[in-house]
């Protein structure tokens, strides 16, 4: 291996830490420093929490040729690899998920669970993610006011679809919306371990019960079906059960939470936006919200498996690799402007679902469950307005997804 | 134009669905795309191209006639 603090990256001066914290004046931004990297280096070595060194990929198409280049490996347990926080090698040694995994393991995994995330069956829950959403804009509005829209709507709509989709019972919201957050959590070693061992524990006999009584959902088809037949290990579906419900809730909600703001602050897209009922209009306006804001903000984690040559640059085998999509998907050299919300703007090619074999599986589910909810709740609540400070709103500078804690909103 | 769709490496992300729906779809039991016109009309070109740009996979491939 390369030394790492003398020089392949031809830079001066010390490394920088990564990841940097977003400006809270500035919250749809990269943060300032990401964007200075971008415009000195398109790969420059960073220092992460623990002392090691990663290349940082911070400009599109260097970012999206190696997030497919086959020297390029996901493994958390192979050596090199740039773990997020403390505590993130000690839970991938106790559970691995799929998207820390090369293939054919990875592809094995992935492929059992791919069927209820397909375009056409995603489209078929619209109608019910419809009536949830006006649900729980009734809930809302017949409630005090102001409201924190993160508890009140934001939360509550991805975790109903996602505990109907697993078979997890909702009942059991606030357990599980706890243990997700704090599974996120990338400073705190203890709060995570301690989360994932309960989410184990529930989700195992969850398995169970579903092996016992299958219902009609993803969980018990699992069961009944991989698990029964031999073909996938019980730990195996345990661990594919937390990974969706952990990427289930967290994600879209923050996108919910922190795209309405973005919008509150925009309100002549906003006005746009509630002024349309074109399908195509609404789902560009998605797309373009998913880049502008790019809430997974610790980068895409990888190492190389072999040397591999970029400009004048070698990344070295066995060398950490950050693929920084919020800076990606704010390369001017691909989106013109990119500071500047423009949902009228084509962002489809953005990378806020990552890029290669490990591009998120429920994106097709975070799409219609946006497209419900930016086209109804600001036409239903025409008055939603911002109940705070927006610069000293509590952000989640202390998680792997960006968001907003609490959003205060008055109608 | 030609259009070459590698099912092994396709991963699921149906970012080709939402693309170019005419030409392409996806199987029931696994979400793997399936290419339901390998020689689309010239309207789709712009579609398909964007297609083969976005699938992250990279396992549709196109030959321009």
């Amino acid at each position: 291996m390369t030394d790492t603090l003398t020089d392949t990256s031809g830079d001066t001066g010390p490394e920088p830490a990564y990841p940097i914290d977003r400006s809270p004046r500035c919250p749809f931004s990269p943060p300032a420093g990401l964007r200075e990297l971008q415009s000195t280096a398109p790969l420059r070595k960073v220092q992460l929490w623990d002392g090691s060194g990663a290349w940082l990929v911070t400009r599109y198409e260097e970012l999206r040729a190696l997030a497919q280049d086959p020297r390029i490996s996901s493994d958390i347990l192979r050596p090199g690899y740039p773990h997020v926080g403390v505590g993130s090698l000690e839970r991938a040694r106790r559970q691995t998920l799929f998207i820390s995994m090369d293939d054919p393991a990875h592809a094995r995994l992935r492929r059992l669970v791919t069927a209820p995330f397909a375009v056409k069956r995603i489209q078929a829950m619209r109608p019910e993610i419809q009536r949830l959403v006006d649900e729980l804009i009734d809930t809302m509005l017949a409630g005090p006011c102001p409201a924190n829209l993160v508890r009140e709507f934001a939360l509550p709509l991805p975790s109903l679809v996602i505990c109907r989709l697993l078979g997890v019972p909702y009942a059991d919201h606030a357990f599980f919306q706890r243990n997700s957050a704090a599974l996120l959590n990338r400073n705190s070693a203890d709060q995570a371990t301690e989360a994932q061992r309960v989410l184990m524990d529930y989700l195992d006999q969850l398995v169970g019960e579903k092996l016992a009584r299958p219902a009609d959902d993803l969980l018990s088809a699992l069961a009944t079906g991989q698990v029964a037949a031999g073909l996938l290990e019980r730990r195996e579906l345990t661990a594919i059960a937390i990974l969706l419900l952990v990427a289930g809730h967290e994600t879209t909600a923050n996108m919910i939470s922190l795209g309405t703001l973005a919008l509150l602050r925009h309100p002549d897209q906003l006005d746009a936006l509630r002024a349309t009922d074109d399908p195509a209009r609404v789902a560009a306006a998605v797309e373009e919200l998913l880049r502008h804001l790019t809430i997974v903000q610790s980068g895409l984690r990888r190492v190389a498996l072999e040397d591999i040559e970029i400009g004048d640059r070698v990344i070295r085998a066995g060398e950490a690799v950050i693929l920084a999509i919020d800076a990606a998907n704010h390369d001017a050299a691909v989106f013109s402007e990119p500071d500047r919300l423009d949902l009228g703007r084509d962002a489809r090619h953005h990378v806020a679902f990552g890029y290669g074999v490990h591009q998120c599986l429920g994106q097709q589910l975070a799409r219609v469950e946006l497209q419900v909810v930016y086209s109804t709740l600001y036409r239903r609540v025409p008055t939603l307005r911002l109940a705070a400070d927006p610069t000293e709103l509590p952000y989640k500078h202390d998680s792997i997804v960006y968001g907003v804690h609490e959003l205060p909103v008055a109608w | 134009m030609r259009v070459t769709l590698h099912q092994d490496k396709c991963v699921a992300s149906g970012q080709c669905v939402l693309a170019a729906q005419d030409v392409f779809d996806q199987r029931d039991e696994d979400g793997v795309a399936v290419l339901l016109d390998d020689n689309p009309p010239a309207e789709a070109h712009d579609d398909v191209r964007h297609a083969a740009a976005v699938c992250p996979a990279l396992a549709i491939t196109l030959a321009e006639s």
